[in-house]
């Protein structure tokens, strides 16, 4: 179900490493704990984030989240299609459901992250 | 662990169905109740579009009977039961002496001397409480049914055709707010053309033991016509866009009626004292500084329950409660603001994270069903 080659934060964020890019969204299990996803708001292109600092909220009917950067960075793009269909957050949240791309600091920061087997243990923890 | 002071919550006698239906469950109002099934934006739709099932066994049910059950509930509620006929009902609330709202009610006359009270969850044992000393000195006895009795709704466009087949009540001859008993998927019922969505549709009220069966039935009557279960989430939007208030956002015991734009609701033509007038009397005359509304947001950004409301960029409201709108695709919310800014067209502000966002005062209801 976790893709294996992503990394991931406790709070549910994942990055795909990509050169010296990275690429940053919330994982499945996320996604599912929040239910329908009506509203993304993301940073502005040039933004530099800071790694576990809010980069931005997600909103699903019910409940308002935070976004976590998962690592430091600055904000190369963002998904413009979240406007528009925030939904595919929920149906392809490691695919067309991107957050932002991400211009990577300090890679060693990423050594930090869970891997995949690691996250799948948190989340089957409960 | 220590023993908490939090009370075990009470399960749905639907429990197991929810749960078989694999719906996130939670703890609402001391029930664990249904939050979600397949999602509340589908569960909204077929509601729209369709019908939805609704588990509200969480309601609490007080009947009072007895011959001034009428005399005893005009004394204790804002609105005037003796003029309801019998099979009729009408929306109520119970204030307090300073005329605050303890809860909103639903009152049904079942027969000549028994008039069922329909309270929030959170607030039945306090209804019933406050009932039970209001009716001393009247020849009437409470009866708190809640835990006896099960409560579905049926909500939806399609909900007649639905529920019709299980039951040998005309359906059709129930009146919006109207009420008769018959037979319910072989359980006696009462049958009421009440809700809580903004749609047409039907709350069945039977004895908790067999509550099970009629969820049954009605589901798989339902099912192959587009119905689907609809947990407490979708109840929450669907309300809202129908411009209805929830007690605990939009109605608490600071808040009185004139305030909450339900002043048509209290009754201060009706003879006799009851408990709130005086204070009730005086708002009516002289008006009240903040009044709900309606506001539609136009720029990005969601709304939500206590947010602030700016006015000329100052603090000077909240919002009560706010989503996306499923039906609309716009933000939407219910907010207290000054009474002098409280007229559609009005462009105020909502406070977003830090950030004001354009909002304009437009008039309740947000949704109303096509006629």
């Amino acid at each position: 179900m976790v893709p294996g080659e992503l990394r991931y934060t406790k709070e549910h964020e994942w990055v795909r490493v990509d050169g010296d890019e990275a690429v940053v969204g919330i994982t499945s299990f996320a996604a599912d704990q929040l239910g329908d996803v009506v509203f993304v708001e993301l940073p502005a292109v040039g933004r530099a984030l800071t790694q576990h600092a809010t980069f931005g909220v997600v909103e699903s009917v019910k409940a308002v989240s935070d976004l976590f950067a998962p690592i430091s960075g600055e904000v190369i793009a963002t998904n413009h299609g979240l406007a528009g269909q925030p939904e595919l957050v929920n149906s392809d949240p490691y695919g067309e459901g991107w957050m932002l791309r991400l211009k990577v600091a300090d890679a060693g920061q990423l050594d930090g992250l869970l891997d995949a087997a690691a996250y799948e243990q948190l989340t089957s923890e409960g | 662990m220590t023993e908490s002071s939090t009370p075990e919550p009470h399960a749905s006698p639907l429990l197991d169905r929810h749960q078989a239906l694999s719906a996130k469950i939670v703890d609402f109002a001391g029930w664990l109740m249904p939050i979600q099934y397949a999602g509340i934006l589908e569960e909204h739709r077929a509601t729209r579009s369709a019908a939805g099932l609704f588990d509200l066994s969480h309601m609490g049910e007080l009947v009072i009977e007895g011959p001034e059950a009428g005399a005893g509930l005009a004394a204790a509620l804002v609105t005037d039961p003796p003029s309801l006929a019998v099979g009729r009902a009408h929306y109520s609330m119970i204030c307090a002496e300073d005329g605050g709202i303890l809860d909103d009610l639903i009152v049904y006359r079942l027969a000549n001397e028994r008039f069922m009270v329909v309270a929030n969850a959170s607030n039945a044992r306090v209804v019933s409480d406050a009932l039970a000393k209001r009716l001393e000195g009247f020849k009437a006895v409470l009866d708190d049914r809640s835990l006896a009795t099960g409560l579905v709704a049926v909500q939806g466009p399609r909900s007649l055709d639905m529920l019709g087949p299980l039951t040998d009540l005309d359906l059709a001859a129930i009146h919006y707010y109207g009420i008769a008993e018959g037979v319910v998927a072989g359980v006696a019922a009462q049958v009421a053309r009440t809700g809580y969505t903004g749609e047409d549709g039907f709350e069945v009220f039977v004895d908790v033991r067999h509550v099970g069966n009629v969820w049954d039935a009605m589901l798989e009557a339902g099912r192959p016509q587009g119905m689907v279960p609809v947990g407490l989430g979708a109840r929450d939007t669907l309300r809202l866009e129908a411009g209805m208030p929830l007690y605990g956002n939009e109605l608490d015991r600071a808040t009185n009626p004139y305030e909450a734009a339900l002043g048509r609701v209290v009754k201060l033509n009706k003879r006799g004292p009851f408990v709130g007038r005086e204070a009730l009397e005086k708002v009516a005359r002289e008006g009240t500084s903040r009044r709900l509304v309606g506001l539609t947001l136009r720029e990005r950004g969601i709304a939500r329950h206590g947010y602030p409301v700016l006015v000329d960029g100052a603090p000077a409201g909240v919002v009560t409660s706010g989503t996306m709108s499923p039906t609309l695709g716009a933000a939407i919310a219910m907010a207290y603001v000054p009474t002098a800014h409280a007229e559609p067209g009005t462009m105020l502000a909502v406070e977003i994270r830090g950030i004001p966002v354009a909002a304009e005062v437009v008039p309740l209801p947000f949704y109303k069903r096509p006629a």
